[in-house]
């Protein structure tokens, strides 16, 4: 235990990568979902029902295989993200093994905030849509005006359960090279065997503090926009 | 709501906006396919020898076998986190601040923790080695777990799902606590709570997945060693992952079909922010 609280700067640093993959993919997730879930409510079928495939496809294929696919089988096609290491702004840069997380953990998560998005616009009782076409709002318009604002509402405790789900999923980065919190614990645990309940602990209390936060988050934005019915 | 709510009966003039879109979004999706095809042909990943496992007997049962060891590890972790899911969601519900509040912890503790974590924990501490209890319980237990606290939350739900009703005439007519329990709620509970079990169901399997990280047999296990062997990491990425979304897609099925007939018009359950990714039910 000792050698956790001297080389304290590592875990921070480990549930700092967390965070990071988190946000990241969090944020990707939200916009690519909203937009996937536009297209699934849309007049154009064609998108409509691709759409409709690739959440299907996505949301049954275990994580773990899409970061196989970028992870193993990307090199073989050529696709080592190594390019990403170049661009870089000013004094930031992103390594190859951030970015694949990243990508993976959206892609995988976007499926999901997609169909949250969609069960929130379900929820939207129908004269809202019906009054919003009397008024002469075209398709955009009225997703804009009238159903999104409502259906986020709706969509706020799925899309938090979303989002802590995506929160414990950036552990499966550490099998693939990322040394963040999951990963660390490995690290500590391995050095110190006869503390390892106590690591154990220490790092499952990191990850209780964060999905915390998140709920606390997602139960007061939701007690905010509460209206009576 | 249904989406056709939300746009009008297309005139002439959006019916041929929306055939040009139609056309692109066409072109865009066959271009994907097509330089999709293209980029593994152009990397020689069409070639037969890359499938030729694939189809060859042994290693199709080799694969067979480490779906079973997955379904296994899925099944046995679904049971006893059916029994660690009973044990809490009714301690969690109890009247007892001292039973409750010890459940709650638990149970709050175990949704929180990534089921990598658990695994890594399990397997490092007490399954290496000797006396050690191997990668393959580590993977249950961890899945155990983390499922039982999801399913006592589905549990509790279940339990409160069941119209107020019918407890209040079971303490009308002198039933006990445990009798109202045990004769009038579970039953009505158990018809509300199944669609979700299953769900669980998926999640477990999609979980086992994960055994890859320790080393723990299953289906991507195989796909290792069958890469380890071919070098045809592609062809084995997708054949795994088209295996494992096969098996759920039945499952989800079942869920759903389960959901049909035993729960009809009524909502599914409401899980508050478990960390479920089932991303909403659409009514």
């Amino acid at each position: 235990m000792d050698d956790l609280f001297s080389n304290f700067d590592l875990y921070l640093r480990a549930f700092g990568l967390t965070v990071g993959l988190f946000v990241v993919s969090g944020v990707v997730s939200l916009v690519v979902g909203a937009l996937l879930a536009s297209l699934r409510v849309g007049p154009v079928s064609v998108l409509a029902r691709a759409v409709s495939v690739y959440v299907t496809v996505v949301r049954n294929t275990p994580l773990l295989m899409i970061f196989i696919i970028m992870a193993i089988a990307g090199p073989r096609l050529g696709y080592t993200f190594k390019s990403v290491e170049e661009l870089s702004v000013g004094d930031w840069s992103v390594s190859a093994y951030f970015f694949r997380s990243c990508l993976a953990l959206s892609l995988y998560t976007s499926a999901f905030v997609c169909e949250a998005f969609r069960s929130g616009i379900n929820a939207v009782p129908l004269g809202q849509a019906e009054a919003a076409r009397s008024i002469g709002l075209t398709f955009p318009g009225a997703m804009r005006q009238v159903i999104l604002p409502q259906a986020m509402r709706a969509a706020l405790p799925p899309l938090t359960s979303v989002q802590i789900a995506l929160l414990k999923n950036t552990s499966v980065a550490a099998a693939f090279g990322m040394i963040e919190a999951t990963a660390r614990m490995k690290y500590f645990t391995n050095r110190n065997a006869d503390d390892r309940v106590l690591i154990f602990v220490a790092f499952a209390v990191g990850y209780v503090v964060l999905v915390e936060l998140l709920s606390l988050v997602g139960s007061r934005l939701e007690h905010r926009w509460a209206v009576a019915r | 709501m249904s989406a056709s709510v939300l746009f009008d009966a297309p005139g002439p003039r959006t019916r041929a906006r929306h055939r040009i879109y139609t056309v692109v979004a066409i072109l865009l999706l066959v271009a994907l396919a097509a330089a999709v095809v293209w980029r593994m042909n152009e990397r020689g990943q069409l070639a037969y020898d890359l499938w030729e496992p694939f189809v060859t007997p042994e290693y199709v049962q080799a694969l067979w076998q480490g779906l079973l060891d997955t379904l296994q590890m899925a099944a046995l972790s679904i049971v006893f986190a059916v029994v660690f899911g009973v044990a809490f969601g009714i301690g969690k519900l109890s009247d007892h601040a001292w039973v409750r509040w010890p459940c709650w912890l638990v149970v709050e503790f175990f949704r929180a923790v990534p089921v990598l974590l658990m695994m890594f924990f399990v397997f490092y501490s007490y399954g290496v080695g000797e006396g050690g209890i191997g990668a393959y319980w580590s993977v249950v237990i961890a899945l155990t777990v983390y499922n039982g606290a999801v399913l006592a939350e589905i549990f509790r739900a279940g339990i409160n799902a069941v119209p107020s009703g019918q407890a209040e005439a079971a303490y009308a007519i002198g039933m006990r606590k445990s009798q109202v329990m045990n004769i009038v709620l579970l039953p009505q509970a158990v018809k509300i709570m199944l669609p979700s079990i299953i769900s669980q169901c998926v999640v477990a399997l999609k979980d086992t997945s994960l055994g890859f990280a320790i080393g723990a047999p299953g289906l991507t296990y195989v796909g290792k060693q069958i890469y380890g062997e071919f070098h045809n990491q592609v062809q084995a990425a997708i054949v795994v992952s088209a295996i494992y979304i096969v098996v759920n897609l039945i499952l989800t099925g079942i869920a759903t079909w389960v959901q049909r007939k035993y729960v009809g018009e009524k909502n599914p359950l409401e899980l508050t922010r478990v960390g479920n990714l089932d991303g909403g039910r659409n009514v």
